[in-house]
């Protein structure tokens, strides 16, 4: 029973049953159990539950940083959320996203790196940016939004990190993941669309081969998501398809 | 030289809706189908479930107490172990695994009362996992009892029960198995365990994007990986079931091992098409392919040569091979400016007037293409099925000519298809994704017998054995 369905998201009022009662209205063929039990016991915490980022992230410092051992970059510039009115993940089909992703843009200039702790406006909204390093091969944006109070479901998040490349790479690839839809730019040309109702699965879509210029490039970033956890991850490949590793990621 | 243009693969010749189960079939979530009794069982998310009497035509009337969502359930020596998840609401990932015991499935025994309910895993809102979507494998290597659970939020989780009491075994920690996923279930098979999950999006009718993917690994806390190297912790997993046809969105994977060769899943579609759109319970065959499982076909009507493995050689009527017009030609390379005019197909009318009105033989012979060598196959006007298809009429094409067991266990083609039991065939894909074909009765006798080649050139009905190409035939449309 994915809970991608609509009836997951906040706010909503009904009860987890009836909600699996409304995603399940065709059962008529079913007939009525024996009794009714209590559904849940008594469950104890089994963590922190606070808000706070250091379970799944670390502040980015200024010691560079290079992928893991996967190829995944596991730094990057993060955007608090901006909050996007989602029903459902189907509706993120192409043209929808470029039309979101130009509107509610914090800027059109694909190049520019954001400052950690700076920030800047998305609409009526004033947001902050995050420099983090995730503790996992994703970067998990549930995680990160819960961690910094915000909303979890029904959002965009606009990302960007900086790699130094040793050398120029040509024929490389980028690959991302991501749950549900996002975008991607590399020097301030798009390179990777995601679109539709996706999983957060590695090497999901690849780029066409691009060339990693020797010295920093800017990589731009755009997820968005209705119900269920936002999430992303990105490596490059290398023209057989190895994952580059001999990158540093920095974020300024 | 001869040259055929053959597709290996069934292909339709007579426009067939394809559908899910029939009678009232209506499921979300469904646990792997289970037998009790002569009669199937499957539950769902809410409460109830779904009671079958042969496999294919299926009705509302199983009982599952508790309620909660997407339950599983097995049998485990003379008990049935049903587990459920119940869920805390108002959005939270709050959330506990329950298992507990029946003797019986069905309700209308006297032995018919389910346990009390216990917890065997929890998840308490805020940790990476939903106590809900359990899947229990026995493992046949080792006889202990894994439990899987979770969906998208977070991580697919393994814990260990007792296989004697269905609780959790003592100090048993969760192991993170998968992510990105939920319905999961384990499989056991040639020294691999596989984790078969769905991904996707459920709920939404005809838009739901469920599918079933899988992984797999020697150990079963893994890591489970997919055919290109992907840890199902990344989201890995390869395709074992997706959409099909107007059946879209399959999920919640359940095996079931009926014999040596013959296995099949229990799955739902979260829309089939021909029934409204509906959430409905589908039953295919799992075919394993270089040691991985994919969703087989369910039979589909139409007209084949019917191939015998053993040698290659096809089904026929046996009766005289009558040439057809034309000689040897362009030998010796001389220079012939004949124009060039196709030669026609022999047709049913060039060739069935010289057949014998009555019952004719059968027997196996190499393929020509020829009017006594294609048979139509098409559900059978009976009401009755299997696991997972109806039985079907077998004729020659063109005409009403039935394939009949007989009672000493041999088979005859009849002049007219009387829809009598011994002219109904089960079809079967068989894991190596070749067909088992058994009549539904052999007359005066209660031995479930299977068509064989005997020899290269006798069919025949004999026991079915799935280590021998004598066994299995091949459907094929030129």
């Amino acid at each position: 029973m994915n809970r991608k369905c609509t009836f997951w998201l906040p706010g909503t009022a009904f009860g987890v049953l009836l909600a699996l009662h409304s995603c399940v209205s065709t059962v008529s063929a079913q007939t009525p159990g024996q009794q009714q039990r209590p559904s849940l016991p008594p469950i104890p915490l089994n963590g922190d539950t606070t808000h706070t980022l250091s379970r799944h992230f670390t502040p980015a410092s200024g010691v560079k940083k290079v992928p893991n051992e996967k190829g995944f970059i596991q730094r990057w510039l993060v955007l608090e959320p901006v909050k996007k009115d989602i029903a459902r993940n189907s509706i993120l089909t192409d043209s929808y996203l470029r039309s979101t992703f130009s509107s509610d843009n914090f800027s059109s200039n694909y190049t520019i790196v954001p400052k950690n702790g700076e920030t800047v406006k998305v609409g009526n909204q004033e947001l902050k940016w995050y420099a983090l390093d995730s503790k996992t091969f994703n970067f998990n944006l549930y995680h990160f939004t819960y961690a910094i109070d915000k909303p979890r479901y029904g959002i965009l998040v606009w990302l960007v990190t900086v790699i130094d490349s040793p050398e120029e790479m040509k024929n490389v690839r980028m690959s991302a993941g991501c749950n549900s839809a996002g975008m991607w730019w590399l020097n301030g040309q798009e390179v990777l669309t995601l679109s539709g109702d996706r999983d957060m699965i590695a090497d999901n879509v690849t780029s066409q081969r691009i060339t990693l210029k020797k010295g920093k490039n800017i990589i731009r970033g755009a997820v968005i998501n209705g119900p269920g956890m936002a999430n992303f991850c990105v490596r490059f490949l290398d023209e057989k398809g190895v994952p580059i590793k001999n990158l540093t990621i920095g974020y300024q | 030289m001869k040259r055929i243009a053959i597709t290996t693969l069934l292909a339709v010749l007579i426009t067939q809706a394809v559908t899910g189960q029939v009678g009232r079939p209506f499921i979300h979530d469904p646990s792997t189908i289970v037998e009790c009794d002569g009669k199937y069982y499957t539950f769902g998310t809410g409460q109830g479930g779904l009671i079958s009497e042969d496999g294919w035509t299926w009705y509302g009337g199983g009982i599952r107490p508790g309620g909660g969502a997407a339950p599983d359930a097995m049998k485990i020596g003379n008990r049935y172990l049903v587990v459920y998840g119940a869920t805390g609401g108002g959005g939270s990932h709050k959330g506990a695994i329950f298992t507990m015991w029946n003797n019986t499935l069905d309700p209308k025994s006297p032995n018919f009362k389910y346990s009390e309910p216990v917890v065997v895993a929890t998840s308490d809102g805020y940790e990476e996992n939903d106590a809900i979507d359990p899947g229990l494998m026995l493992d046949p290597a080792t006889g202990r009892l894994w439990l899987t659970y979770g969906t998208y939020f977070g991580f697919i989780r393994l814990v260990e029960l007792d296989p004697k009491t269905g609780k959790r075994v003592t100090g048993n920690k969760h192991v993170d198995v998968a992510a990105t996923c939920e319905a999961s279930v384990l499989v056991y098979r040639d020294g691999w365990y596989y984790m078969l999950a769905t991904h996707g999006s459920c709920c939404d009718g005809a838009n739901s994007t469920y599918n079933v993917v899988v992984g797999r690994s020697k150990k079963v806390t893994g890591p489970y990986i997919d055919n290109v190297g992907r840890n199902m912790l990344e989201g890995g997993g390869k395709m074992v079931v997706a959409t099909r046809g107007g059946l879209i969105g399959p999920g919640h994977f359940g095996h079931i091992i009926l014999e040596k060769g013959v296995e099949k899943m229990s799955l739902h579609y979260e829309a089939d098409l021909e029934q409204g759109g509906r959430s409905v319970l589908g039953i295919l065959p799992v075919v394993w392919k270089d040691g991985w499982p994919v969703a087989g076909e369910k039979f589909k009507e139409g007209t084949y040569e019917i191939e015998s493995v053993r040698r290659g050689y096809a089904l026929e009527l046996a009766v005289d091979l009558a040439r057809m017009a034309g000689g040897p030609r362009g030998f010796g390379g001389q220079a012939n400016n004949e124009p060039i005019k196709p030669v026609p197909f022999q047709e049913l009318a060039d060739v069935s007037k010289n057949w014998p009105t009555g019952n004719i033989g059968a027997r196996i012979g190499d393929y020509m293409s020829r009017p006594h060598q294609k048979w139509t196959i098409t559900d059978a006007p009976d009401t009755t099925g299997y696991l997972g298809g109806p039985y079907y009429k077998i004729v020659l094409a063109g005409t009403e000519r039935a394939l009949a067991a007989t009672a000493n266990g041999e088979v005859i083609t009849v002049p007219n298809f009387t829809g009598a039991p011994e002219q109904l065939w089960r079809i079967d894909q068989l894991t190596d994704g070749t067909y088992r074909i058994m009549p539904k009765v052999v007359p005066d006798s209660d031995k479930k017998l299977a068509l064989v080649s005997s020899g290269d050139c006798t069919p025949t009905l004999a026991e079915f054995d799935f280590s021998s190409d004598n066994s299995k035939w091949n459907f094929k449309v030129h």
